[in-house]
């Protein structure tokens, strides 16, 4: 049986709370949560119209477009001529490709004794149960360290370009606060709870990258997202306590150099047939297959900070 | 094995450890640890050259890991790579110490060991490239070298500098790209990364026949990737403000090193990859040929529009790597051995000229106009001397580099015995001509002298060589290497015809 209530009294029932809340009138938690208040990014016809006209001013200001009928038939020409360059290169490729051995035909050049011993011979020569990073790490280690070398080396390149030295010279310190997020408990409550998961899940991977599907590469991309995670929750301020950018230098100068001191005993001792001396253990435990494993780590650690350094230098100028 | 033979590794992983080490050394030691680093890798490159001369090993194949070749990773040394090696080594050195000073000036304090980590890396990817016999590992490499030396070019921070980089971080990842694209399909075709095998498995299908058309395309996009890089003439709209804009360290090392380096990776490609007779037979060399003599006028018409000195050298070296191209198009050993010489001329009369251009524009308030730098070889004495030999060599003046080599274009062309010989004679006519107009038109201007009191107006000043010591060694230097490249020619070319012997 329903009976019928007062308004006042329908209001504060739970269902009209959730169905305010659902429709978007009402917050429960408004009296308990900082929220921000959205406005529209999306630009409208009038902006969209002015950065239209800016361009063509731009364009007729440098190129002076009216007077000079070069620049015109330039502008048209290279319109047809990009179009017509990539349909080219496309049509060619697809030709190619056309060509190209039947994909999964098992005469194809490609399964030949390269594959054949990495596949066969992988656990025995390495120790690691997963063939992939028996292969970057320790058949081809010298490509894995080109390419932890090339994020190193990009890191440097984002450093030159977003790090911001006037700024901290200045100490400004009211524009860094526009950088710190809102303190939205929600994210913080569920942060508290996801944070040490995605670490632990990261640390995982980069631990068992030599049984298990993982490695090096994915489990430094895990910690590295949950860093970030991190910073967008609580803020610059207090990821400083445990990561500034001393951190990041030191952590990756040890790993690189530590993968870099570690390969190259190992190269110069499988160049000269000598024994490395590092025993590979029985493979399928958690400490076996020589040098994979503290590479692995080493690898861990540099894309972690890579990819949080990346986050921060385009989000701030600076750690 | 010798104790000798470890250089090549030796050297790859001192340089990229110096790299690493880097980071966290303060300004003045990376400035030093990098100038011993480099000078160690230069002597044992010299160390190499030596004991290939002396013993009968000609090349030799160095394994990275306790796993053969197919397998693992290799490296290869033979002469040429050991000759290259001590080259690059030689020209980074006097370049980064050349420009160290503007390097100071120019760039914000706190990134200066930045600039010092990205040249060591620089430097190891070069000589991983000159070294390697793994395309992958050629790859990797690649990589590394275009995004340093894209960080090379925006550490000065202007706009010109930034839009500089962007426009070379594009053209270059597309020429990237097409490597990329191009060595996944030859894996797909051979199943090989390693050179030496890839040739064998080359040989089969062009014997049998089976996969001609991919092979074609494979052999086509790899060039004209590598070619994207390197700038040859249709491909070159990056280079102008890339080499005119950024510090003088950088525009030097991107002139004389960096697109070499990606020049010796085609020159393994078409020797060690698929095999020159291929090469010689596909169409590929005409089309190299053709841009090449492009590229050769162009190039040169350009830089004499130019009204800015910098863009002017840079500009003339688009002609440059003409020259290279159209050598690698004749399609015969001795062309090859005339490009390969022309890659040691214009590494180190490039690199010179950025230098002695940067110490003449330094005295003239640092404007580059022409109209300014009237008379400044009487402001600069030592910066003047190095811009007007390397203006010489440039142009092909007996006993300088550039002679040289040109002679030996002519030579190779006249041997050639085909219907290339005329054009190739023709057009190097042609550009030498045009290369003396604006060369000469320089070395004229910077010796007329300017009436004092426009000096003063303008704040134009005089640097002797006792306010600059570092800088008239490093002028000194190149100028030497020139003298060597020039008068020692002989015993080089014989060095450069026994590297190609063992090239395969």
């Amino acid at each position: 049986m329903s009976r019928p209530i007062s308004e006042e009294e329908y209001k504060k029932k739970l269902l009209n709370r959730v169905h305010l809340w659902i429709r978007g009138e009402a917050d429960p938690y408004t009296d308990n949560i900082e929220t921000k208040e959205l406005h529209d990014n999306t630009p409208n016809e009038e902006v969209l119209e002015r950065h239209q006209e800016d361009r063509e001013q731009v364009i007729k200001d440098v190129f002076d477009t009216e007077n000079n009928k070069f620049y015109k038939l330039f502008f048209r020409f290279y319109k047809v001529a990009s179009v017509m360059c990539c349909v080219v290169l496309v049509t060619l490729l697809v030709i190619t490709a056309s060509y190209l051995p039947p994909k999964g035909d098992p005469t194809n050049p490609v399964n030949n004794e390269v594959a054949a011993k990495y596949i066969e011979d992988g656990m025995q020569d390495t120790g690691a149960v997963n063939i992939v990073t028996g292969m970057i790490l320790d058949y081809r280690a010298f490509d894995t360290f080109g390419e932890s070398n090339v994020l190193f080396v990009a890191t440097c390149t984002v450093l030159i370009l977003m790090r911001d030295d006037k700024k901290k010279a200045q100490k400004n310190t009211v524009e860094k606060k526009q950088y710190e997020p809102k303190a939205d408990s929600i994210l913080q409550q569920i942060t508290a709870v996801l944070f040490p998961i995605i670490v632990i899940f990261g640390i995982y991977v980069i631990l068992n990258g030599h049984l298990s599907p993982g490695g090096g590469f994915s489990g430094g991309a895990i910690i590295g997202a949950g860093l970030i995670l991190y910073t967008n929750t609580y803020g610059f301020k207090k990821t400083q306590e445990f990561f500034t950018e001393k951190t990041y230098k030191w952590v990756s100068f040890c790993a690189l150099s530590f993968y870099c001191l570690a390969k190259s005993y190992s190269f110069y001792t499988g160049a000269h047939h000598l024994e490395s001396g590092i025993p590979l253990g029985t493979a399928g435990d958690i400490i076996s297959s020589g040098l994979i494993l503290p590479l692995n780590i080493c690898v861990g650690m540099v894309v972690a900070c890579t990819m949080y350094a990346f986050y921060t230098l385009f989000k701030k100028g600076g750690f | 094995m010798q104790f000798v033979q470890n250089v090549p590794f030796f050297s790859i992983m001192i340089s990229m450890f110096s790299g690493i080490v880097s980071s966290v050394l303060p300004e003045k030691a990376a400035k030093r640890l990098n100038a011993v680093m480099i000078i160690i890798v230069n002597i044992m490159s010299l160390w190499l050259l030596y004991f290939f001369l002396t013993a009968d090993v000609k090349s030799y194949t160095f394994m990275m890991g306790h796993f053969p070749a197919p397998w693992g990773n290799e490296i290869r040394a033979g002469v040429l790579e050991a000759g290259m090696a001590w080259f690059v080594s030689v020209v980074m050195l006097l370049s980064l110490l050349g420009g160290r000073k503007k390097l100071f000036d120019e760039v914000e304090e706190t990134k200066h060991n930045i600039y010092y980590i990205l040249a060591n890396l620089l430097l190891s990817s070069l000589l991983a490239l000159i070294y390697t016999n793994d395309l992958f590992t050629a790859y990797v490499f690649v990589e590394i070298n275009t995004i340093a030396a894209c960080g090379l070019i925006m550490i000065r921070q202007n706009g010109r500098t930034i839009e500089a980089a962007v426009r070379y971080m594009i053209m270059s990842l597309l020429g990237s790209g097409l490597l990329l694209l191009g060595i996944c399909m030859l894996y797909d075709l051979t199943g090989h990364l390693l050179m030496s095998n890839i040739q064998e498995q080359v040989a089969i299908i062009m014997q049998t026949g089976t996969y001609r058309v991919p092979m074609l395309v494979t052999i086509g996009i790899m060039t004209v990737g590598l070619a994207i890089k390197s700038a040859l003439f249709p491909f070159h709209s990056w280079l102008p403000d890339a080499y005119g804009y950024s510090t003088v360290s950088s525009a030097a090392i991107l002139s004389s090193l960096v697109s070499k380096g990606y020049i010796f990776l085609l020159i393994k490609l078409f020797y060690r990859v698929i095999g020159f007779e291929y090469i010689a037979d596909s169409h590929i060399l005409n089309v190299l040929f053709a841009f090449g003599l492009c590229g050769m006028i162009f190039g040169s018409v350009s830089a004499i529009w130019e009204n800015d000195i910098r863009r002017m050298i840079a500009f003339s070296s688009v002609a440059q790597i003409g020259y290279i191209y159209m050598g690698f198009g004749l399609g015969t050993e001795a062309g090859m051995v005339a490009s390969i010489f022309h890659i040691l001329a214009h590494g180190a009369t490039k690199a010179l000229l950025f230098i002695a251009a940067i110490g003449l524009t330094d005295v003239s308030a640092g404007s580059r106009k022409f109209i300014d730098i009237t008379g400044a070889a009487y402001r600069n004495k030592i910066a003047g001397v190095g811009f007007m030999i390397g203006s010489f060599s440039m142009v092909g003046m007996p006993i300088f580099a550039g002679f040289i080599s040109k002679f030996l274009y002519a030579e190779a062309a006249v041997n050639a015995i085909s219907w290339r010989m005329f054009p190739t004679l023709i057009v190097l006519a042609i550009s030498t001509i045009l290369n003396t107009i604006y060369f000469l038109k320089t070395v004229l201007r910077i010796y007329i002298p300017e009436k004092p009191e426009v000096e003063q107006e303008k704040g134009f000043f005089c640097r002797t060589w006792k306010e600059q010591k570092l800088y008239t060694v490093t002028i000194l230097l190149f100028i030497g290497l020139n003298l060597i490249l020039g008068l020692n020619s002989e015993p080089i070319i014989q060095l450069i015809k026994m590297g190609l012997a063992n090239f395969k």
